[in-house]
């Protein structure tokens, strides 16, 4: 299986094709819902946000609480086209990759070959095993958000598909 | 029958105990349906989805921890023996079971207080959903479920008329299925409600994916119905993750009620492979 290293170059993003299952080792952001919403309404205004999304790979999740001893509580994908009204502005801002599960719209899709990025899907309801993957976290904003903060997740061979290549090609449409 | 008095703290172990086991023990029947599916699967992705899949529910039974992060909104179907009184308050003793649970049993608390305008999380997953029947008898009976929204989101209603017949339900139900694709979770539970009123259809829709996907529908020609929607759901091709293959769904159930003489409702409610329900009696 292949092996890519975050953050991911644009050449490492070239290589990538739909269909195609990778592990991902390195640093991401989580964010879904609120924390979407919010970040959308600052870059609206103009205003900086809380948080580094240029060049980054962003994993839509919300957590359960991390038992003791445990890094990370289960953490599977939420699903996709919630963040998909966002997605757009925050892929021209320099947002390199998003994980999620399921279907994302033409708009975003449209976003993914323009900015030159992809679309990964992880399993969802695979939680309690990705949440193996996951080896630290770090909050970074929003905390306020509960579950849906903005955090810092450090990966190891983290399990996801190709599901949007940056030529547009696109796993569900069969 | 002789009154029966129950104390308000079993019912709140009760429903507590249903919570935490629900999300970290999946039923033997989806495990099963599972097993079956990745045996069956011809594409080495397929199978793969489905091995990650097993192996994720047997983590998460070892090791007492949720199989899904999205350990849903609590939802409870009470049969309540009209001999029992209960010393306390009942509703309270049900709410203080989900919020013990969620709370205790590091379990995610996915609710918020206000639908529109403030939706701000309630902190303890409460106020569950629950559905109470009175029943004869000096039982409690208390089936619990988390119920998670991505495949919520996927379930519909339709106030189809008479005339539609058998054909028209079918056509809803994969229209549903369909339009849901991969978005919930597949392989997914397809729980359905026929008849009765508006919310009677939703409500049986969602009892419907309560119930173990190794039953059938007492009524032959429903049985026989959700055989032929099962086929037809998996052949859609979208295959477990909707990433493609034969196993789309693991269980169709239906369930039905009479209704009005202009009326044939439809429910449609989408469950996701991490179908979590478990019943006590008390």
């Amino acid at each position: 299986m292949k092996k890519l290293t975050l953050p991911l170059t644009d050449e490492q993003i070239n290589g990538l094709k739909a269909g195609e299952s990778v592990l991902l080792t390195g640093t991401m952001i989580t964010g879904r819902d609120a924390a979407h919403k919010r970040l959308f309404e600052l870059a609206e205004k103009g205003e900086a946000l809380p948080v580094n999304i240029d060049g980054e790979t962003i994993y839509y999740v919300g957590p359960a609480p991390a038992k003791p001893g445990y890094a990370v509580g289960p953490a599977g994908p939420t699903s996709s086209y919630r963040m998909d009204k966002y997605a757009p502005k925050l892929l021209d801002m320099g947002l390199k990759a998003m994980i999620g599960k399921g279907r994302r719209n033409d708009d975003v899709k449209k976003a993914i070959v323009h900015n030159h990025a992809v679309y990964f899907a992880a399993i969802g309801g695979a939680a309690a095993l990705i949440a193996k993957s996951i080896k630290k976290t770090e909050p970074i904003c929003y905390e306020d958000l509960g579950t849906e903060s903005i955090r810092m997740y450090y990966v190891e061979d983290f399990p996801c598909v190709v599901a949007i290549d940056s030529e547009g090609n696109d796993v569900y449409e069969r | 029958m002789e009154t029966r008095i129950i104390k308000a703290n079993e019912i709140t172990e009760t429903v507590k105990k249903l919570f935490m086991d629900c999300n970290y023990f999946i039923g033997e029947d989806i495990m099963n349906a599972l097993k079956t599916a990745r045996d069956n699967e011809e594409s080495d992705t397929a199978k793969s989805v489905l091995s990650q899949i097993i192996e994720n529910d047997e983590i998460a039974a070892a090791e007492e921890i949720p199989m899904c992060q999205d350990t849903g909104m609590a939802v409870l179907f009470i049969e309540y023996g009209d001999k029992v009184v209960v010393d306390g308050d009942f509703e309270e003793a049900v709410q203080q079971g989900v919020r013990e649970a969620y709370d205790e049993g590091y379990l995610r608390k996915s609710v918020v207080s206000d639908p529109v305008f403030d939706r701000i999380n309630t902190k303890d997953n409460t106020p569950a959903i629950i559905h109470t029947k009175i029943v004869s008898g000096n039982t409690i009976k208390i089936t619990a479920g988390g119920k998670g929204f991505g495949s919520e989101n996927m379930s519909a209603i339709k106030m189809l008329t008479p005339s539609y017949g058998v054909e028209g339900v079918k056509q809803f139900i994969l229209d549903t299925v369909k339009s849901a694709g991969p978005n919930p979770c597949p392989p997914i539970v397809v729980g359905v409600g026929i008849g009765g009123t508006f919310e009677r259809a939703a409500q049986l829709a969602k009892k419907a994916t309560f119930r173990s996907i190794d039953t059938y529908n007492p009524d032959e020609r429903y049985a026989e119905l959700e055989k032929e929607l099962l086929e037809a759901i998996n052949k859609m091709g979208f295959g477990p993750a909707g990433l493609g293959g034969k196993t789309c769904a693991l269980g169709v159930n239906i369930e039905t009620s009479p209704t009005h003489i202009a009326g044939m409702p439809v429910a449609v409610n989408i469950c996701c492979h991490a179908a979590r329900h478990k019943s006590a009696k008390i």
